[in-house]
């Protein structure tokens, strides 16, 4: 079984049984992980930890095949840890992998579910529209990405939801805007969404809050803070939502955005930018994970 | 005193622990204490009277024959001494280090009446050192009884409770959450006071003894009790810890800059932030740094600051040094090695400079009032008596409370209105038929050696009812 614990180190990794390219920056790795894989939801969160030197970091169940035992996640390169991980081929494993972290995205027959994903958030945008529409809502997904490249798992997401709608920042795809230029106008419409759920970048879900605010529909967000441990020991994911701090990796990570301070989470998110910028550099020049 | 027989001297003070010089120790995280020589050992060993009727013993939560296993040391039978502790503690080079002897074996020490009390935690850890500078053999386990148990969480109590069932013939595995075994010994105690090296070797004696670890298993989400019970375990042990942390609930708390301890000590402990970048992990630590709290967990807080490179580290506590939960070492290499203490102070709020992190903490006066709850005398605030600290960190460690995951998934087992999980300390029952629980999750955040107890008494009962010759559920 990865993850058990052997005198001097582990027994098995976790192994990467699959990898996609996307584009330069956007990965997709299909992970064993069979625990993890048997009861992973949509919404939920992995933390994973790719050397002995490594930090954890969380990243978003995309897709999970309890019959293979694996996990998908997709990710976009900005730091050292997700450079190393996307620097993995298949075959080759990573130090942990721990999961299902957080609470399910909350799945009933809400009616119409507009759902906005922005960037990699696209790919956890992709087994809620699912899961959603299985529950019997009409769902419309609304994606975004800077530029056409960085577009994935568009036949995905056109089989998983009624309608899907396309935005790039340049243009290059479908059309010009952003995903709150498409959103205002499905808010608009004769039958309105009763519900919104969106993910992706702090400032995009922040945005789309401001629209479905004036429209007065009901937002979900899920929150990606810096978090050290996922299991609710460390207190560094806290965040205010309605005025009450919550943990966003054991109560969350998805809440009402109308009520979550995003000013707050921002600033907290900035708080390492210099290490991590430091950590990128080092790796960069060439001393790999060993320096 | 039997007749003929010279009376023993009495040797007034205990011989002293060699220490690594303050100014040279804050500049890394190498252990600050250096144990005992042998001939420490045999001549600290000599200063104890061998009580017929020994307090010690009563004050020692896991029992350990103290009184014999000091006398082996003397007479230089230190593999015999060795052995006689790990009868009843398989972890001393562990407990010789962390526990507050001064409240258990030695507060009873009849030495300790006049003098100095026999030094019987430093004995231990002499003992323990040596048995892991042997690489000895892991303990004898009975013949397999073909019964399996599953102990949640490998912190102190699962580690004690683990080994218990093993030696027992129990095919034992013990889930932990995080990617490395040994719970708060691990993520919690620094490096400078409990090298991990001593945890990992008490550690893989027990994976000599059969029992398997799955490390990245966190129990209420990868895997539910209910689902343990499936898997084909026939009992569960949950020594989940108390790691969540608590917060005073001021205003501004969530401001960059302010921390919990756990948050703290587990990127610096656990995630080797005092070695970024060599390790990947940072920690953010600033010049000056409040620390808020009076327990293990401040002093470990307070002086890793230091060691991180904070000028100017002081605790805040809102009682007196005499009523500091703290063990009296820390307390003492803290002030050493230059923590200052504020006593009689409360934080009220916080204050934000113009980038929105944190930059002052304002405090009130206290002055001791009428006993409390736990039978200190109640802290009271003085009006009028606010002042301001300035600070770059503000590190929070007024207690922690258990994780909620496994109590919310797990139907039958009753808590309490604080989060603990109710069990009976007789025997570690739970309300819920075949799970049993101990440590910090029951009794709220507590000591390593009152754990290790817990998860004894546990493992005696679980013994007992797979066997069936209890049934702690019956009437």
């Amino acid at each position: 079984m990865p993850g058990e614990y052997a005198e001097g180190g582990r027994e098995r990794l976790y192994r990467i049984l699959r990898k996609e390219v996307f584009s330069p920056s956007v990965k997709l790795l299909e992970i064993e992980a069979p625990r993890v894989a048997r009861k992973a939801r949509a919404g939920q969160f992995v933390m994973l930890r790719v050397y002995e030197r490594g930090e954890r970091i969380p990243l978003t169940v995309a897709d999970c095949d309890p019959e293979r035992g694996s996990v998908t996640v997709v990710f976009m390169e900005v730091g050292k840890t997700t450079r190393m991980l996307g620097s993995l081929e298949e075959g080759a494993g990573i130090l942990d992998f721990v999961g299902p972290l957080g609470n399910p995205t909350q799945i009933e027959n809400f009616g119409r579910v507009a759902c906005v994903g922005g960037g990699v958030g696209v790919a956890c945008i992709y087994p809620i529209c699912r899961a959603l529409k299985q529950a019997g809502n009409e769902v419309v997904a609304v994606v975004g990405a800077r530029t056409k490249e960085l577009l994935f798992w568009e036949d995905r997401l056109r089989e998983a939801a009624d309608e899907l709608l396309i935005t790039t920042d340049d243009g290059s795809y479908v059309r010009k805007g952003f995903v709150t230029d498409v959103l205002r106008e499905v808010a608009g419409r004769e039958y309105p969404p009763d519900r919104v759920v969106a993910v992706g970048p702090l400032p995009m879900m922040r945005a789309v809050c401001g629209v479905t605010r004036e429209f007065g529909l009901k937002t979900i967000v899920s929150l990606n803070p810096i978090m050290v441990d996922g299991i609710g020991m460390c207190g560094a994911c806290r965040v205010t939502v309605g005025g009450e701090t919550r943990f966003v990796c054991v109560e969350g990570p998805e809440f009402d955005g109308h009520q979550v301070d995003f000013a707050e989470l921002a600033q907290r998110l900035q708080r390492y930018r210099a290490q991590e910028q430091e950590a990128l550099t080092r790796y960069e020049a060439g001393c790999g994970g060993r320096c | 005193m039997q007749a003929g027989k010279k009376k023993k001297k009495i040797i007034p003070r205990r011989v002293p622990m060699a220490c690594r010089d303050p100014r040279v120790r804050i500049r890394d995280f190498a252990e600050v204490t250096l144990g005992y020589t042998p001939e420490e050992a045999m001549a600290e060993a000599e200063r104890c009277i061998q009580c017929k009727e020994a307090g010690c013993r009563q004050g020692c939560p896991v029992d350990v024959d103290i009184p014999a296993f000091i006398g082996l040391i003397r007479d230089g039978r230190f593999e015999e001494a060795a052995a006689k502790v790990q009868e009843q503690n398989l972890l001393p080079a562990v407990c010789g280090r962390v526990c507050p002897q001064e409240n258990q074996c030695e507060k009873f020490c009849t030495m300790g009446k006049k003098h100095d009390p026999v030094a019987i935690g430093r004995l231990e850890r002499f003992v323990g050192d040596f048995e892991l500078a042997r690489d000895r053999e892991a303990p004898s386990v009975a013949p397999p009884t073909g019964k399996r148990v599953a102990v949640v969480g490998s912190g102190p109590g699962g580690l004690t409770c683990a080994a218990d069932l093993a030696r027992r013939g129990h095919a034992v595995t013990i889930f932990e959450s995080l990617h490395k075994p040994g719970g708060v010994l691990t993520y919690g105690i620094p490096e400078f006071r409990l090298p991990k090296r001593v945890v990992q070797a008490e550690i893989d004696v027990l994976r000599r003894m059969g029992v398997r670890i799955e490390c990245n298993v966190v129990v209420g989400r990868t895997v539910t009790i209910d689902e343990l019970f499936d898997e084909g375990f026939e009992a569960v042990y949950i020594g989940t810890g108390a790691g969540s942390p608590l917060f005073p609930n001021l205003p501004g708390e969530n401001m960059p800059g302010i921390k919990s301890a756990s948050g703290f000590l587990t990127r610096v402990n656990l995630m080797h932030a005092y070695e970024f970048p060599e390790y990947d992990t940072p920690v953010l630590i600033g010049r000056r740094v409040v620390v808020l709290g009076g327990g293990n967990v401040a002093m470990d807080a307070a002086r890793t600051a230091l060691r991180l490179g904070a000028e100017d580290v002081r605790i805040v506590y809102r009682r007196t040094e005499a009523q500091m939960p703290a063990r009296l070492e820390e307390r003492h290499h803290a002030a050493e090695e230059g923590v200052r203490f504020q006593f009689l102070s409360v934080p009220v709020r916080y204050e934000a400079d113009e980038t929105g992190c944190i930059r002052q903490l304002e405090c009130l006066c206290c002055e001791l009032g009428e006993p409390d709850a736990s039978g200190r005398r109640r802290p009271e605030t003085v009006s009028g008596s606010e002042f301001m600290l300035d600070v770059d960190t503000v590190v929070i460690a007024i207690g922690q409370r258990p994780n909620p995951l496994i109590q919310a998934t797990t139907a039958g087992l009753d808590t309490s209105r604080k989060g603990t999980i109710i069990a009976d300390p007789a025997t570690g029952a739970t309300t819920r038929r075949g799970v049993f629980a101990g440590g910090d999750v029951v009794t709220g955040a507590a000591t390593v050696i009152l754990a290790m107890g817990a998860g004894r008494t546990a493992a005696r009962t679980i013994d007992a009812h797979l066997r069936g010759e209890t049934d702690p559920w019956s009437g």
